[in-house]
């Protein structure tokens, strides 16, 4: 149904909104968002844009120590201060049940986690009290007022010291600071390494992120004692979730609780979650009895929302001379910080699952370890897991291609599965739906003049130029998921609804946040209906209003919630046939739905859209049994998940001198099935990459040996800006995914997915020619050119391609390595 | 991002602004207001009374006088960038300016505030280290000259007396001298990880004279004399055994982002290739 629009850089002004001609449908064309306009005007609501009557306004007080005994708290001071209505310490919300952690595994070891401190503090930001006040400056000034005694304990940073020789803990009652193992090993790993002419050894780290979307978290809350009606707005990717957990925690039926997701400026992933904050406030409201706000800060944003990634990765990958892939063997410690919030067990399970890579690897073998330190906890981060696989699958083949003399490209495409092998089996137990790994890097490679940038790079080594050319392949798994293989249910829901005049209301349990479904769903349900996208108006994130949803996360609106949406509109087209044909006097599969009409096959009698729709409200002439109204609902469950795949290509030049990285061409062939919006597909690729990008070369979030977060603002921790990027290319490939009747996969983390490793392969492949094979992230200046310094000083050895010698000789190089120091 | 209670004054007169300044001891003077509220929202400083100087008529402005431009304390980032006569006269200060922080930052931040809060990385301290300049401070007890190189004390720390306001800043006409302005940029904050700025005079393939200034590297930005001295008189190829002495018995500052070491080694690199470049356009 979809059209493949061919994306570039630029927008087509002119072809946007306005159709051409009645037959091109909706799907496929580069409509501009319908949510923009109000948004770049300033013109709509963010949680901490509503105010309401008598609202008070409340300040967390947070532990400015990572790991602590907690004794007195003293508040009089606080309570002192013009216009503060209370100050609450643990003992007082002690009725709030615990932050909830949605993961279950067999031997998970589940900390208890009040939503404010009781004994101990964890990490630095936790939070221990709350001063509610009739302003935000005198609830901030108070905050400051409240006294809390602590006594530092020693501090957990380091994951490693942490299951070494344990003698401290982050929570005695374990008596470890391993929160679970978990293993997937499938096929003869102990042959594959057997069989191996080289096996390939890396350790690598994923260092920690922050996911600083623009908005900050923001809760308020308004109970109304007469009608026992909680709501609450928050700032959430997942409202129905949302909805569960506040009744459970706040012990209210869920019926008396209502939450609404305003405007949400962007979550990636860090506001698929259930935090401290979302249960105190409303329980300050009710307390109360007046409504209250929260908006988080940019400093507390850093501390206290969840963060991505923080992995160490232990890889070795056994290889035939030829350039086969035999078996991976991949060790993870996941530093899973402080709690658990809402999944963070489940985020290096998800890494687990993808290892495989979009490579044909007989054997895997794959052990991960959760441990508990005195950080923030780590939790969905843009990609939530895969961005960690791919990033150890793509530096270790890029690593063995090096090794090994072949070509980056071709070493790849020799162990790619073939498009007829679909669906495809992977050795963790997968089923990716449908690829075609060859033809995406093919088309990557010619557009970005691969075999040119070869020699460019060749020819620039004999001026003192390091040119790097960094390829990465990438296969992620969207649409999530499965029911059975999700916390919570993977299905989706849609309602949609045509008014009697003709417009349409589309209630989906999606809760897009910056996405742009207001604009996609409308699409596809207009060439549905035979109307136009402004026809449909798209509601989400009121719980009241729509019916029990997911909400938008894992790539998974569009294949899911789309797909819901879609089904719900067929039901009502079958509708709206039996009533035309009843109207027309045809038969109900002889009816076609036209643009703004239905027409009977035979007679070529017509009726228009609107008097069909009409008809069904006024109720005068229907069939038999047909129910008045025009309204469908459908929770689709997807059979699978996703894969969508494809091909980047980075083009680099190293600064020998400075270590500094220039950043020359970026290729991107992505597939993610039908498109039914190129602009958005474009967007979400744009945004990717550089969010990607971030993570090679300039986002850390650092805490040092005393918990204290070295990189906490903005000033320290550096985004990706416009002008650090070049223009992207971007391309696609369309392979339909067979598990949903659009043939959607999902675009929302593909591109921070296969950027990455691009990123550092381009710079590593620069500066193979000296020797160097792995530099951690982020490349900073300072970091490669350590890199380079140290290899100068010490010429590379020759490498026999022996086996037995292989392990000795990688053990060499691992130790002629500067230090990797992880502060 | 609250910050404590504080006053709030706009003076219309330079006198009115010094006698506000005076009166109490934790005013503190408000210009741009680019590195004070940032300050002052994370609660870092707390200043009982802000004295605004943004309404004080003739304190913004870049004009000729004999063989200096003088620019007010008040003019913008954005103007001193795009100032035709700096350019032309003086275009060191000009291609500092361009390289500070966005264009938000330009639009509102002012050189006053920049050599007054002096910032390690700042761009300008460089610049003014380089040209010699002259920085005017009015006090209760009338006006005085500082000199750029007596004016950078320690880490925000200036020579400027608390109840004293810089009213205008001097530079020399550079116009028979090539000079360059070379940034690393934090990539978080855009300040100066390190900043070159060279004023070099080239004739007949000698270096008559040469002046640095390097900011980001330590405490304070600081005049590179040991470069200086290796320049003077030598031919352009002197160069780059010169800049080996850019950070040369400096106390770098090291932090996540860069190492005391790395510091110092992109000091000595961007110095050559600012010097390098300087020589290349004197050339011309
Ligand atoms: C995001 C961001 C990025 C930045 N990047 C850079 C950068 O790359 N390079 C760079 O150099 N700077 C950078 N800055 C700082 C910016 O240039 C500030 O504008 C400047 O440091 C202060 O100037 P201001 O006019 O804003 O002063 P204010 O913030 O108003 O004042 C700063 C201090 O100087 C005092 N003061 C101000 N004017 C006078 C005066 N006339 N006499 C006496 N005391 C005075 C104030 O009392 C205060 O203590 C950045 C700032 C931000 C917010």
């Amino acid at each position: 149904m979809a059209q493949n629009g061919k994306p570039t850089s630029k927008s087509n002004g002119k072809s946007n909104g306005t159709r051409n001609g009645d037959a091109a449908p909706w799907v496929g064309r580069k409509l501009k968002r319908k949510e923009d306009p109000r948004l770049i005007q300033g013109i709509s609501h963010y949680t901490d844009d509503l105010k309401l009557p008598r609202m008070l306004h409340c300040v967390l007080v947070r532990s400015p120590y990572a790991h602590a005994e907690v004794g007195a708290i003293r508040t009089d001071a606080a309570r002192a201060v013009h216009g503060v209505v209370g100050v609450f310490t643990a003992e007082d919300v002690s009725s709030i049940g615990m932050v909830p952690c949605a993961i279950q595994m067999p031997d998970l070891k589940v900390p208890k986690h009040p939503v404010l401190a009781t004994e101990r503090v964890r990490y630095v930001g936790e939070p221990v009290a709350v001063v509610v006040a009739e302003d935000l400056y005198a609830a901030r000034d108070a905050a400051e007022l409240v006294e809390v005694d602590y006594e530092p304990l020693h501090v957990i940073t380091n994951m490693e010291k942490a299951l070494g020789n344990e003698t401290s803990y982050v929570h005695e009652e374990f008596r470890s600071n391993k929160a679970f193992t978990h293993a997937l090993k499938n096929g003869d790993i102990a042959a594959a390494f057997k069989k191996a002419d080289r096996v390939v050894k890396q350790r690598m780290i994923n260092q920690r992120l922050a996911p600083i979307a623009m908005e900050t978290r923001a809760v308020l809350a308004e109970y109304l004692p007469g009608e026992k009606r909680l709501t609450v707005w928050n700032s959430t990717q997942i409202p129905h979730l949302l909805r569960t957990q506040i009744s459970v925690m706040l012990g209210l039926p869920e019926t008396a609780v209502r939450v609404i997701a305003p405007e949400v400026g962007g979550g990636f992933g860090s506001k698929l979650n259930v935090y401290a904050e979302d249960g105190i406030v409303p329980w300050l409201a009710m307390k109360l009895g007046r409504p209250v706000r929260w908006s988080e800060t940019r400093r507390e944003n850093f501390a206290s929302t969840i963060h991505g990634r923080d992995t160490i990765n232990d890889v070795e990958l056994a290889v035939k001379k030829d350039g086969t892939v035999l078996g991976l063997r991949v060790r993870i410690l996941a530093d899973l910080g402080a709690y658990h919030q809402l999944l963070t067990p489940l985020i290096p399970q998800l890494t687990a699952l993808m290892l495989a890579g979009c490579y044909k690897f007989p054997a895997i073998d794959i052990e991960i370890q959760g441990v508990f330190t005195n950080k923030m906890s780590t939790d969905a981060y843009r990609g939530a897991g895969r961005p960690e696989a791919t990033y150890i699958v793509e530096r270790i083949m890029d690593i063995a291609a090096h090794e090994l003399n072949i070509d980056s490209a071709e070493f790849r495409l020799k162990n790619f599965p073939q498009s007829k092998e679909f669906p495809f089996n992977t050795v963790t137990g997968l089923t990716y739906d449908s690829a075609k790994y060859q033809e995406s890097l093919k088309k990557a490679l010619q557009l970005a003049g691969y075999d040119a940038l070869r020699r460019r790079q060749k020819n620039g080594l004999k001026q003192g130029k390091y040119y790097g050319v960094g390829v990465s392949t990438y296969v992620e798994i969207c649409a999530i998921g499965p029911s059975a293989a999700t916390p919570a249910g993977g299905w989706e829901s849609a309602t949609v609804r045509i008014e009697p005049t003709g417009k349409v209301t589309l209630l989906t349990g999606a809760s897009p946040h910056g996405q742009g479904e207001e604009t996609t769903f409308a699409q596809l349900i207009a060439d549905q209906l035979g109307i136009d996208p402004d026809d449909v108006n798209v509601v989400h994130g009121d719980t009241l209003a729509v019916p029990y949803g997911i909400g938008t996360f894992g790539s998974r609106a569009t294949a899911v919630g789309g797909t819901a949406a879609y089904l719900a509109t067929q039901k009502l087209k079958a509708k709206l046939a039996t009533l035309a044909a009843h109207l027309l006097g045809a038969k109900p599969g002889d009816i076609t739905i036209g643009r703004r009409v239905l027409t009977a096959k035979g007679s070529k009698k017509s009726i228009p859209f609107r008097e069909v729709v009409m008809a069904a409200y006024t109720a005068r002439s229907i069939p038999a049994g047909f129910e008045p109204g025009l309204e469908a609902t459908h929770f689709f469950e997807p059979s699978n998940f996703t894969f969508p795949f494809g091909a980047h290509i980075a083009s680099v030049e190293v600064d020998p001198e400075t270590g500094e990285v220039k950043l020359e061409k970026y290729v991107a062939v992505d597939d993610c099935g039908n498109v039914l919006n190129p602009l958005l597909v474009d967007g979400q690729i744009q945004g990717g990459i550089a969010q990607g990008i971030g993570q090679a070369m300039w986002e850390e979030l650092i805490y040092n040996e005393e918990g204290q977060l070295v990189t906490g603002t903005l000033m320290d921790y550096a985004l990706p800006k416009a002008h650090f990027l070049p223009n992207f290319t971007l391309d696609r490939t369309v392979t339909p995914s067979p598990v949903n009747p659009m043939g959607v996969k999902g675009v929302g983390e593909a591109g921070t997915i296969a950027s990455t490793p691009c990123m550092v392969n381009a710079v590593c492949d620069a500066l193979a020619s000296l020797g160097i094979r792995h530099i951690e992230m982020p490349l900073k200046p300072e970091r490669v050119w350590q890199a380079i310094s140290h290899a100068q000083a010490a010429p590379r050895e020759p490498e026999p391609l022996l086996v037995g010698a292989l392990a000795a000789s990688a053990a060499r190089k691992n130790a002629q390595k500067p230090a990797r120091r992880r502060t | 991002m609250i910050p404590v209670n504080f006053d709030y004054e706009s003076p219309s007169t330079l006198a009115e602004a010094l006698k506000l300044l005076a009166s109490r001891e934790d005013a503190k003077v408000l210009a741009g207001g680019h590195s004070l509220l940032p300050a002052m929202k994370l609660r870092l400083a707390q200043p009982a009374l802000l004295v605004d100087i943004g309404r004080i008529a003739g304190l913004s402005y870049i004009r000729e006088s004999n063989d200096q431009i003088l620019v007010g304390a008040m003019t913008t980032h954005a103007d001193i960038a795009s100032s035709k006569l700096l350019q032309r006269s003086s275009p060191l200060l000009s291609q500092a300016a361009t390289q500070i922080g966005d264009t938000q930052v330009r639009n509102r931040g002012t050189i006053g505030g920049s050599l007054a809060q002096a910032h390690p990385g700042a761009d300008y301290p460089a610049a003014v280290l380089a040209l010699d300049a002259q920085i005017i401070a009015a006090g209760p007890s009338g006006e005085r000259v500082i000199a750029a190189t007596a004016f950078f004390v320690g880490m925000f720390t200036t020579a400027l007396r608390p109840d004293e306001i810089i009213t205008e800043v001097r530079v020399p006409k550079t116009e028979n001298e090539s000079v360059v302005y070379k940034k690393h940029h934090h990539p978080a904050s855009g300040y100066a990880v390190v900043g070159v700025a060279v004023r070099l005079k080239v004739s007949g393939g000698k270096i008559e004279s040469a002046a640095l200034g390097l900011s980001g590297v330590s405490q304070n930005a600081y005049r590179a004399t040991a470069v200086e001295k290796a320049l003077r008189g030598k031919p352009v190829a002197a160069i780059r055994e010169a800049a080996a002495h850019a950070a040369e018995n400096i106390e770098a500052l090291g932090d996540y982002y860069a190492s005391a070491e790395y510091r110092k080694h992109l000091a000595t690199v961007m110095t050559r290739r600012a010097l390098e470049q300087a020589a290349s356009g004197a050339a011309k």
